[in-house]
């Protein structure tokens, strides 16, 4: 696979259905009630309940991957800043752009956004290729 | 009112996770990634892989156990009613496969107030039964109104 500085990497488009989240919980260990509880997440001020960041970060290392051919052992390292709240039933769109190839490796800047609304920004993937 | 730092430098026991075939199935399924490697041995060893793989976000799987005792920690003082998860990074080295113990230690590398929340950061360390490291998580945690 090769990549370039300036590329857009695939996009990686998923809309999470309203029990993914209890899925994730289940996948990951991470059963915090404003993930999967409405009526807990709105008694502690949220609109609704929310996705959790590491699925989403989970898409950000998935769509990296398979921008470097899709073997899980390209990615080396991955650093995200989680912001604005993820919605079920909402699509999730993971973009990037390869920022620079030195020695083999690749940096992309990446992406994941539900609309206008950024959920991870600042993401950062190194990707050998 | 202002953070307590005694905790920085801080390293709680470590945790013994032992990675599952099916267990990584179910993780990288979630994610709608559909790579053989993750789900069929065969095609695991095929792709040079030991064994089954995980994907490499199944770091937080091994990892947030030993995560646990460092945030519930006294002394580190979180107020969880107001904390999110701010950050996360992880760097991967020897991948993890199905049948490995995964051994992973947590420290308290800085805790920082900051225009009124409190930034706290972790390390994790996580190391297979060969003493190859699999992972390294820095976390990073907020916390609002300290």
């Amino acid at each position: 696979m090769t990549l370039n500085a300036g590329d857009a990497i695939p996009e990686l488009k998923t809309t999470p259905d309203k029990y993914l989240p209890h899925r994730y919980a289940g996948a990951s260990g991470d059963f915090n009630p404003i993930h999967i509880d409405p009526e807990f997440a709105k008694a502690v001020g949220l609109p609704n309940t929310i996705l959790h960041g590491l699925y989403m970060m989970g898409l950000t290392a998935r769509a990296a991957a398979e921008a470097a051919g899709g073997d899980p052992r390209s990615l080396k390292r991955l650093s995200v800043q989680f912001r604005g709240m993820g919605a079920p039933e909402t699509e999730i769109v993971v973009s990037g752009e390869v920022r620079s190839v030195e020695d083999g490796r690749a940096t992309i800047d990446v992406v994941a956004a539900q609309g206008d609304n950024q959920t991870i920004r600042n993401a950062e993937a190194e990707v050998e290729v | 009112m202002s953070v307590k730092t005694e905790a920085v430098g801080k390293e709680w026991p470590a945790t013994t996770y032992e990675v599952g075939k099916e267990k990584i199935g179910e993780y990288a399924g979630v994610l709608g990634i559909g790579n053989p490697v993750h789900f069929d041995r065969e095609a695991a060893k095929a792709a040079g892989y030991r064994d089954v793989v995980a994907p490499p976000m199944f770091a937080v799987v091994y990892s947030s156990p030993a995560m646990a005792p460092a945030m519930f920690d006294p002394d580190v003082g979180m107020n969880f009613a107001a904390m999110v998860h701010g950050g996360q990074e992880f760097e991967w080295g020897e991948p993890a496969c199905s049948g490995d113990e995964i051994t992973t230690t947590a420290r308290c590398v800085d805790i920082q107030e900051k225009d009124g929340k409190g930034f706290y950061i972790f390390e994790t360390d996580s190391v297979n039964q060969n003493g190859d490291r699999v992972a390294r998580g820095t976390w990073t945690l907020i916390v609002r109104g300290v």
